[in-house]
């Protein structure tokens, strides 16, 4: 998709307290960035009776009060800002995650393995080989979803979801990787899990990351598991990178 | 400053008005399912609109007063409050009502309409995540330890005696006779369904199933019919929005939605008709109405002014004595 289409937009209408600007209809990490650029703009703004924006993969959807003000006054407020240039920036963190690969904290991993012909090591290997982007929030109270993977991991769901999938799974599927952050049903393929709560409701701030947060896995072995799930807990355990 | 809850009803939750500043997070807005009636039973009681208040379906609790005096306000159903304190009496509905230590409260079965608030003057000492104290219960999140209350919970309040005044009673309770089509704003993908099956959703009866929580309710009636496919690459949802799975069958989706989902969305209920779908009771009938976002947006300030008004007209309520005059409004028959 080249730079003006990815541009282009479309307004929808989500009832008389959202509105949705589309920028595609497809999984397409540009497509993504684009979006959250336009969110960060639009927050800059700080625009009366906005009341929050959700950036996913493919649209904005802006909330507002229209009490405070109207779909047309709101449009006519954002239009202007759809073109403008801004770099995506600034409170972007920078986490590294360790994440147990082990059989018994990954249960597909070995269907995985068989299905793309990739050994475990190799997907443990290609797994923890990039830096992720947090390319929006969903789903779940602090789930994020991260991407683009290396194209070994462009692979569909399951076939039969998971009733329940425990917290802190790690799944994968259409090169995007996610954190399970409560007890849900769910159909990525289980590649791990982490000992770090993405969500923890008794934490001040419950939720660790955003969009736009950047993200890398490192492995541990089950044998550190609890110890490292321990420190977390006593808040000895760094998961931000220094820039 | 506490209330013991003695008997805790079916999932009753403290809400408020949610966490609309936290969808980015994946955080639902959750809150109350019918907020205009939330904001009248604080208004009751003189608090801020937007106070926690008690959110009760279908069976109501049964409280202990133990601080030295409390006031309260029950919204929604029509059936009176009891009251036992050596003797039963019996309070309104829809006034604010002072207790006394020692005194308890029975809520009892509420299922006349859909959701019945309780505020209390002063509101909960609970703690705030996010700005609300609106329960969450999939995400143990808010109200009383994240969860609907339970026998022996002791929930804390900020004051320990009601405020030395008359009561108030609301003189018209409209919101409970609103029976017109639910208005609907069509899209965010109303092109994903077939323009015939657009036209059957307006034209046809859809009834409200079992199936339907804080989360959304189920509907049955005529099918409706993709005409791309059923899965979506996720958007954002708002309240009040209609998505329609691969079943055909329309879902209306309330105060604890995910805040991003893959299905399509034929259509979007108007701001002011939200507090309308949690009084919904299974079984009941509903039809929808096409309207513009100008027109949900003139609706809407007219509901406000609705609102602001009768809070304005709220009458001295009398010292309830007169038990004749309730059984004469068969409000208590199967008592006295």
């Amino acid at each position: 998709m080249d730079t003006s289409s990815r541009n282009s937009y479309r307004f929808l209408f989500a009832g008389d307290s959202a509105l949705v600007i589309q920028f595609g209809e497809v999984v397409d990490a540009r497509i993504n960035q684009h979006v959250r650029k336009i969110a960060a703009i639009v927050k800059s703004e700080d625009i009366e009776g906005i009341v929050d924006l959700v950036p996913t993969m493919r649209s904005l959807m802006i909330h507002y009060n229209p009490l405070y003000i109207s779909q047309a006054e709101l449009k006519n407020l954002i239009t202007p800002l759809l073109g403008r240039e801004f770099t995506l920036d600034d409170d972007i963190i920078r986490w590294r995650i360790p994440v147990c690969y082990d059989n018994e904290y990954a249960p597909d991993i070995e269907d995985v393995s068989r299905s793309l012909r990739v050994s475990a090591p190799e997907i443990i290997k290609q797994h923890t080989s990039v830096e992720l982007e947090v390319f929006m929030m969903g789903f779940l109270p602090g789930f994020p979803y991260l991407g683009l993977l290396p194209e070994i991991f462009d692979l569909p769901r399951r076939v039969e979801p998971r009733v329940h999938v425990p917290p802190r799974s790690i799944s994968v599927a259409a090169r995007q990787t996610t954190i399970y952050t409560i007890d849900s049903p769910g159909g990525w393929h289980l590649i791990g899990q982490t000992p770090v709560d993405f969500y923890d409701p008794n934490r001040e701030n419950p939720v660790l990351v955003k969009a736009g947060d950047k993200v890398s896995f490192f492995a541990i072995d089950s044998k550190e598991y609890p110890a490292v799930r321990l420190a977390l807990k006593a808040d000895e355990y760094p998961l931000t990178m220094d820039c | 400053m506490a209330v013991k809850i003695i008997d805790p009803g079916f999932n009753v939750t403290v809400q408020d008005f949610g966490r609309p500043k936290f969808q980015h997070l994946g955080v639902p807005v959750s809150g109350a399912i019918s907020p205009t009636l939330l904001r009248l039973a604080n208004a009751l009681v003189s608090n801020a609109e937007y106070e926690a208040g008690l959110e009760i379906r279908l069976m109501g609790p049964t409280f202990e007063v133990l601080c030295d005096s409390l006031r309260i306000a029950v919204v929604g159903t029509s059936t009176p409050v009891e009251i036992i304190d050596g003797d039963i009496t019996f309070q309104p509905a829809n006034q604010s009502i002072k207790l006394k230590k020692g005194q308890i409260v029975k809520i009892g079965n509420v299922s006349d309409t859909g959701t019945t608030y309780l505020a209390i003057e002063g509101g909960f000492d609970l703690p705030k995540i996010y700005d609300s104290m609106s329960t969450y219960v999939r995400a143990g999140i808010g109200g009383y330890k994240g969860r609907a209350l339970l026998a022996g919970d002791v929930v804390s309040l900020r004051t320990h005696s009601a405020a030395d005044h008359g009561e108030l009673k609301l003189n018209d309770t409209w919101f409970l006779d609103e029976n017109g089509p639910l208005r609907v704003i069509l899209g965010p993908q109303d092109d994903y369904f077939l323009s015939s099956s657009v036209e059957t959703f307006f034209a046809s009866k859809y009834s409200v199933t079992t199936e339907a929580d804080r989360m959304g309710i189920r509907l049955d009636g005529p099918k409706l019919q993709h005409s791309k496919g059923y899965n979506i690459v996720s958007d954002g949802i708002v309240t009040g929005a209609i998505q329609v799975p691969g079943t055909g069958q329309p879902i209306m989706l309330l105060a604890d939605h995910q805040t991003t989902g893959g299905y399509p969305k034929l259509g979007t209920v108007i701001s002011a008709d939200i507090s309308r779908l949690g009084l919904l009771c299974p079984g009941a009938e509903i039809t929808f109405q096409q309207v513009t976002v100008e027109e949900a947006e003139k609706i809407l300030v007219e509901q406000e002014l609705k609102i602001k008004t009768a809070i304005g007209n709220f009458k001295p309520a009398e010292p309830w004595l007169d038990h004749q005059a309730l059984y004469n409004e068969n409000l208590i028959s199967g008592f006295m």
